[in-house]
């Protein structure tokens, strides 16, 4: 009767679950909440970006369907093409809140924005498929003559032309995605236009442009990819201009008066046309290459925006000389005589400016220019003189080096908060300032109450924080550790600006930069006390640094010290990588979080563990040999523990470069195999370059791979963990707590460590109080020692007070934040494994309850995290929680200290390892996980804590609403706003709806919502869901009752 | 029930409380009786029968007749009283000397099973079979056991390995396959799991039970169809202090062909209970079955204490007391277990030392528990 799941149609995908509060009346605590999920980051392999310039809205596209709209910062919409297929083109329907994306499957969807519940979500309504047999992929069918390659939405937006591979353009009726009756202008028709000398048997190749007529909304500038540009009249289907040009044509671009357009070539160059209604031959007014004379790459595509101010803009990518700068990826803008070329760190899908669309004004004059790269959206702007940089509110690279850890830490204090951005903003100070240009819609979501913010630690050792207080991630405050190491690369900030007698002008811009230096710099753990503004940071390389809030700069000598946590343990070598050799003498640092000083663990294996405890000033480290505490204010080790196994360190060379040499000689051994393999049969003609041979072998080892895989089937060795396993000595957890450890009447400060191998040491510490501070150290003394007997790695220990929950953070009482702990009952230790969570009282550690995880469910613990619930209908009551995220992707929700199974729920995917690894949980009932290497998936499993869209986009009036359904396109199944991006969740629920205009009535969906029983094979099928029905505190309270 | 034991006491007066006992020893026999709810502590018991035989300068072994007619022993406080509660109402005992115990008569091989009568328990009577030296049954330990048989289909076969404290490694594989179902649709393939290999030596090859090829369907109770291998490997490895699988073995000749329930005692096997972790009712494995789950694999909590001297002996042993386990024979365990507390005292402040020398010290003067402390639910406080 306690727990029941709520089925009801107004909470779609939403288990909830009912506990008795203490006060008899019935509050909810938890919801996993999937509608409230949000993607923060940068979508993974963009493919297109379209923009609204009436609505102010921009979307981007990626290769695996998913589909996102931006506005404002907080105005969000996310959906997904039900084939996974790249989006090739998108097409706002301007001011109508409606979108066409062309997905290399030939197919033209329309998607819509729509409102429910006063929030505006997005849907997909209609789809088409161009007549005919379009190749469905390009490698196996020869392209198809009706492949799409652009498409040219009319004004208006009543119509939309469709230019085909095979040179054809086909018009099609909008909204209702009817092809025209008039039919398509085919190049039969055209070539009877074109001179014969032109002609010369050959084909006019598909079409690579269609731009309308900036006055005459009748007439359609027609490009083909030979160099054939023709101005058509679509009522009379008259050419009126036509325009022979030799090179191969990549893309058009009109200037704003009609008077003439820009053409640019595959050679690298751009010219200027006429438009004077001759039919004649026309020729260019001029034609210039601007990184010439040498041989360059193709203009991919050339915009021209004139400007009040002067000479008009001329932005275009590519054109780069081939042999010098091939391999750059630019943009360069020119106006005039100024001229700058824009060099990003990966390739450029698209870009679009911002300007002037009112047709009463004579000039266009661009505000922004808006470029997407594969790993970044960079904008610029192009009313402040320098072109400067303006950084967008969302889509942040989250992975402009590879991220290795995160950490997040809730409410955060209004005065740090402020300062960390102050000392942010002071990083940047060549930003621009403009208003960012995108800005659509309303977002509706409250201001969030508590300011969040999310860390991720980088490979290059740089910790960056985010603001995750809301839907879009903001990029705060940029750490960097690399400044106080010797590293082989000079480490400047940021990338040389070129002279001026450099040619071409480029500028380094965004700030994606996957290229770690030094490897040993990542930072693998991150600790920060938001009360004391102090922040750990430890390292690849057995650093720990110990910072502190500085909001001036300064230079200072940093305090140096080792510990070594070998000890006194014969006969071990490290074989790994060097410590990192510190900067000596004086060394400045920038406004924000500076060092103190710098412990470096021996042997300089990757920290494994970190714990902080400001109130007493102690860090607690441990890596894959020991642990140790260091004394923050002595600035002196207190206690360094090894933890590896006697037996092992015997024949030990240190644990990684043991793993590492089983690699290698595994690499070796497959090598071996292959040239074996190669030498016995024929070899590819002696003359071919070794290159390659490679390849070839490569190739054959592939085609050999399966078949040895299937002659040894994958078997798994049954045998219980010893305690010679290797790595057995890795510290998994630190923790600091004030509590019982040697008898039940004192408590007082203890020190909490688990290994790989199912071990915990407690150790009491003697913290002198802080008069004695600076006679005394700090001492530790060890106080029990536990061997979990089924050796499984300890991922975590909590002590929970005497009414069962868990300790506050240090600070958090003294500074009068949280409830003083309860001191008089008994105090318990919970021990998390990866296999079971077990509870023990204190001070006697005897086992109290315990839950065995993987011996019932064959799971194991990946992520934890003791989360508080607080229940909807009362503000006093919450309830403490048990989060495990397990190897399988599944959320299991456990009572504490009782650990009674509260639910389960798929999370990710369980072979999204990458995913699960990267989890992270809040205290407040969320969490983070990546899914793409630079996109964090976040969910809400609370009631009362939810992050997700909550906007509003109003479409222009003039909205022609949807025709009934035509025979076409019914099998349209919608799939709008769906969480699975990149397919990494799991979705468990099935609800399809045909949510096309005709069916556009009420439809209540009978839920049926069960969590999946805790031993069933979890279903792996992949179904989209309908989010449109939205959840909201009210209508929780609706089925509480009397609360 | 095909014997009649109980003819006697059907023709006095049945006494509820009173246990009427009947000791042979040889050929003689002895009857006196017990209190049903008072029968005190089996170390009285003991010296009671020495007593009342008249041979308390021998070092016996006391087995009683069950309801099913299987011979099992009495040496602790459980399996006394357990002896005392089956008894209805008389209660055979039968004493032998501890040299001349025919082991072969205890547990799985149980009286009734040989079609004889108790009689037949005369040691001349027992047969070709080879006699093994083997210690009496509180020194070894069951490897293995073939359980729940009278629950389970004919053709499946549930198989509880005891790693504890054996040095063998369980020495076995698993890997996926395919294997076939009968369902409402005909004959369907779908995937399972199935023993790969054995490692010769190991554990699961000594026992016999299990061969290569036999589909692994259960693990510890929890059906493994629809989870991967690499699910029911950490499942299998999280269970392995106490494996039970169940298996559909390759060879379906072997099987245990089950006569009529009616004989009361058919498929009766050491476990023979209706549920895998159920109390077993064959208290010959009570020492070694850790049927308790909390304190199958109780964890060693190893006080470090800068003077564990302070801590007399009198806490240590009401530490065991109170501790969850209910173990009979407890208190006299500790007794001998202090030896190697003392040894731990030494080695105190490191772990993997202690543990080793509790193996070490294990193998020695445990002679009575090997691997005690892990299963007894044991709380080293020093």
């Amino acid at each position: 009767m306690l727990d029941c799941v709520v089925h009801c149609c107004h909470l779609p995908f939403t288990f909830l679950n009912f506990c008795q509060a203490t006060s008899g009346h019935w509050a909810i605590v938890i919801a996993i909440n999937k509608v409230g999920t949000v993607e923060h980051g940068f979508p993974n392999q963009p493919s297109s970006l379209a923009h609204d310039p009436k609505l102010r809205l921009m979307a981007i596209a990626t290769k695996s369907g998913a589909l996102k709209i931006y506005g404002v910062p907080g105005v969000e919409f996310t959906g997904l093409h039900k084939e996974t297929g790249t989006v090739t083109q998108m097409h706002f329907l301007p001011g109508q809140g409606r979108l066409l994306s062309l997905l290399d499957d030939n197919t033209i969807h329309l998607w819509e924005i729509n409102q429910k519940n006063s929030y505006s979500f997005l849907e997909e309504v209609r789809i088409f498929r161009l007549p005919g047999r379009p190749g469905f992929d390009g490698t196996n069918a020869p392209p198809s003559i009706t492949r799409i390659t652009v498409i040219l939405l009319k004004s208006f937006s009543k119509m939309a032309c469709l230019g085909t591979e095979g040179g054809g353009v086909y018009f099609l009726d909008l909204p209702s995605m009817q092809l025209l009756d008039d039919g398509p202008l085919l190049q039969d028709e055209v070539l009877q236009a074109v001179p014969d000398d032109y002609k010369c048997g050959k084909a006019l190749g598909p079409v690579e442009s269609l731009q309308e007529h900036p006055t005459d909304p009748d007439k359609i500038l027609i490009g083909y990819s030979r160099g054939l540009v023709l101005l058509w009249q679509q009522s009379t289907r008259q050419v009126e201009n036509l325009i022979l040009s030799n090179q191969q044509l990549e893309s058009l671009s009109w200037e704003r008066s009609s008077r003439t357009f820009v053409s640019s070539h595959s050679d690298g160059s751009y010219m200027v046309w006429p438009v004077n209604n001759a039919r004649s031959r026309t020729q260019p007014i001029t034609s210039s290459i601007p990184y010439g004379p040498f041989p360059c790459k193709a203009i991919n595509k050339i915009l021209w925006r004139t400007s009040e101010t002067g000479n008009p803009f001329i932005i275009f990518s590519g054109g780069m000389p081939r042999a010098s700068y091939g391999d750059r990826h630019c943009i360069t803008i020119m106006q005039g005589k100024a001229q700058v070329t824009l060099d990003f760190t990966s390739r450029v899908i698209d870009f679009f400016t911002v300007h002037n669309i009112d047709p009463e004004q004579e000039y266009d004059n661009p505000r922004a220019l808006l470029v997407l790269v594969e790993e970044e959206l960079v904008a610029v702007d192009l009313q402040t003189p320098g072109w400067p940089t303006i950084t967008p509110p969302y889509l942040a690279p989250l992975h402009s080096s590879a991220i290795t850890c995160s950490y997040h830490i809730s409410n955060i204090p209004a005065k740090l908060w402020e300062r960390i951005i102050s000392a942010g903003k002071q990083q940047h100070p060549q930003l621009s300032t403009v208003e960012w240009p995108i800005n659509g819609g309303k977002n509706l979501a409250l201001e969030p109450v508590h300011k969040g913010l999310l860390l991720t630690g980088h490979e290059d050792g740089t910790v960056r924080f985010w603001d995750a207080s809301g839907v879009s991630l903001k990029p705060l405050y940029k750490l960097a550790t690399a400044n106080i190491f010797q590293t082989d690369a000079d480490h400047t900030e940021g990338f040389p600006q070129c002279g001026e007698e450099d040619w071409p002008p480029f500028r380094k811009v965004g700030c994606f930069d996957p290229y770690s230096d030094d490897p040993r710099l990542g930072i693998q753990k991150i600790s920060l006390c938001k009360y004391s503004n102090r922040l750990v940071v430890a390292g690849t390389a057995g650093q720990v640094i110990v910072m502190e809030f500085s909001d001036e700069k300064s230079e200072r000598k940093m305090n140096l010290s080792t510990v070594d946590l070998l000890q006194d343990r014969e006969g071990f070598t490290w074989k790994g990588h060097d410590r990192l050799s510190p900067k000596g003498g004086l060394i400045s640092f920038a406004a924000g979080f500076q060092p103190n000083f710098l412990v470096q663990c021996i042997p300089p294996a990757a920290v494994t563990a970190v714990a902080f405890h400001t109130e007493w000033q102690l860090v607690a480290f441990g890596t894959s040999h020991g642990f140790g505490i260091f004394d923050d204010h002595r600035h002196q080790p207190v206690l360094a523990r090894c933890t590896l196994h006697p037996n092992d360190s015997l024949a030990m060379e240190g644990p990684l470069s043991r793993v590492k040499s089983l690699k290698k000689s595994l690499r070796q051994s497959f090598r071996r195999i292959r040239k074996s393999r190669v030498s016995g049969k024929k070899r590819p003609s002696s003359s071919s370059p070794t290159s390659k041979v490679q390849e070839a072998n490569a190739k054959l080892a592939e085609q050999d791979g399966p078949c040895e895989v299937e002659v040894t089937p994958v078997q798994r060795r049954i045998e219980p963990r010893s305690a010679d396993d290797s790595l057995s000595g890795v510290v998994r957890c630190l923790y600091f707590a004030d509590t019982f450890l040697r008898d039940a009447t004192h408590h007082g400060p203890t020190l909490w460590a688990g290994t790989n191998s199912g071990s915990v040491y407690a150790y009491a510490l003697e913290v002198p109080s802080r008069e004695k501070w600076t006679e005394r150290s700090t001492e530790a003394v060890l106080g029990k020692e536990i061997q979990l007997m089924h050796r499984a790695p300890v991922v975590s220990i909590a002590v929970l007070d005497g009414r069962g929950n868990p300790l506050p953070e240090p600070l958090e009482v003294s500074r009068d934040l949280a409830k003083a702990p309860e001191m008089q009952g008994s105090h318990s230790v919970l021990i998390i494994s990866e296999e079971q969570f077990k509870v023990f009282t204190l001070p006697r550690v005897s086992a109290k309850t315990k839950f065995k995880l993987t011996a019932h469910e064959g799971s194991r613990v990946r992520k934890l995290g003791l989360m508080n619930f607080p229940s909807v209908a009362s503000d006093e009551y919450s309830e403490n929680c048990l989060v495990c995220l397990t190897n399988l992707g599944d959320i299991h929700i456990f009572t504490i200290p009782g650990l009674r199974p509260q639910m389960r729920y798929d999370c990710i995917r369980k072979e999204d390892i990458s995913g699960i690894a990267s989890c992270v949980f809040t205290r407040t009932g969320q969490g983070f996980y990546l899914i793409s290497p630079s996109e964090f998936e976040r969910f809400s499993l609370s009631t009362r804590n939810i992050t997700e869209p909550r906007c509003v986009v109003a479409w222009e009036s003039g909205r022609e609403p949807l025709g009934p359904v035509s025979s076409l396109c019914n099998n349209l199944q919608g799939s709008p706003k769906v969480n699975r991006v990149n397919g990494t969740h799991k979705v468990q629920n099935k609800e399809e709806s045909n949510s096309l205009g005709a069916t556009d009535g009420v439809m209540d969906f009978p839920l049926a919502l069960t969590p999946t029983p805790l031993d069933s094979p979890i279903s792996s099928t992949d179904v989209t869901l309908d989010a449109s029905g939205d959840m909201t505190v009210e209508d929780v309270k609706d089925y509480l009752p009397e609360c | 029930m095909s014997r009649s034991y109980g003819k006697p006491g059907s023709l006095r007066v049945f006494d509820m409380v009173a246990v009427e006992v009947k000791s042979k020893f040889g050929a003689e026999f002895r009857r006196f009786s017990l209190c049903r709810y008072k029968p005190g502590k089996f170390d009285d018991f003991y010296n009671l029968i020495l007593h009342t035989h008249n041979i308390s300068n021998m070092d016996v072994l006391i087995g009683y007749a069950d309801v099913h007619g299987d011979l099992l022993p009495i040496n602790n406080n459980d399996n006394f009283g357990k002896a005392i509660s089956v008894a209805n109402p008389l209660l055979r005992i039968f004493v032998q000397r501890k040299e001349e115990v025919d082991y072969d008569l205890f547990g799985t091989d149980s009286l009734t099973r040989k079609k004889k009568p108790l009689g037949g328990l005369r040691t001349d009577t027992l047969r070709k079979r080879v006699h093994l030296s083997i210690s009496i049954p509180q020194d070894f330990r069951p490897v293995s056991s073939i359980i729940d048989v009278d629950i389970l289909p004919e053709t499946h076969r549930r198989v509880r390995l005891y790693k504890h404290g054996c040095e063998k490694p369980l020495g076995f594989y698993i890997r996926d396959g395919t294997s076939v179902r009968v369902t409402a649709h005909g004959l369907e393939k779908v995937p399972g799991i199935f023993i790969s290999r054995l490692v010769p030596g190991g554990l699961a090859e000594s026992t016999g039970l299990l061969a290569v090829n036999d589909e692994v369907l259960e693990v510890n109770g929890i059906e493994v169809m629809g989870k991967t291998l690499d699910q029911v490997t950490d499942m299998m490895i999280a269970n392995s202090h106490n494996l039970i699988i169940t298996v559909k073995p390759v060879n379906q000749r072997n099987n245990v062909i089950r006569s009529s329930r009616m004989s009361g005692s058919s498929g009766h096997s050491n476990d023979s209970t209706n549920s895998h972790h159920s109390i077993s009712s064959a208290h010959v494995m009570q020492n070694y079955n850790p049927e308790d789950e909390s304190d199958e694999e109780a964890d060693i909590i190893i006080d470090g204490t800068e003077d564990p001297q302070s801590i007399p002996f009198k806490s240590l042993s009401s530490s065991f007391t109170t501790s969850r386990t209910n173990n009979g024979n407890l208190y006299q365990k500790i007794q001998k277990e202090l030896t190697f507390n003392d040894s731990i005292k030494e080695s105190k402040g490191n772990i993997f030392k202690t543990l080793t020398a509790i193996k070490a010290e294990a193998r020695h003067s445990l002679a009575l528990s090997r691997g005690g402390i892990e299963e007894d639910g044991t709380v080293i406080t020093l």
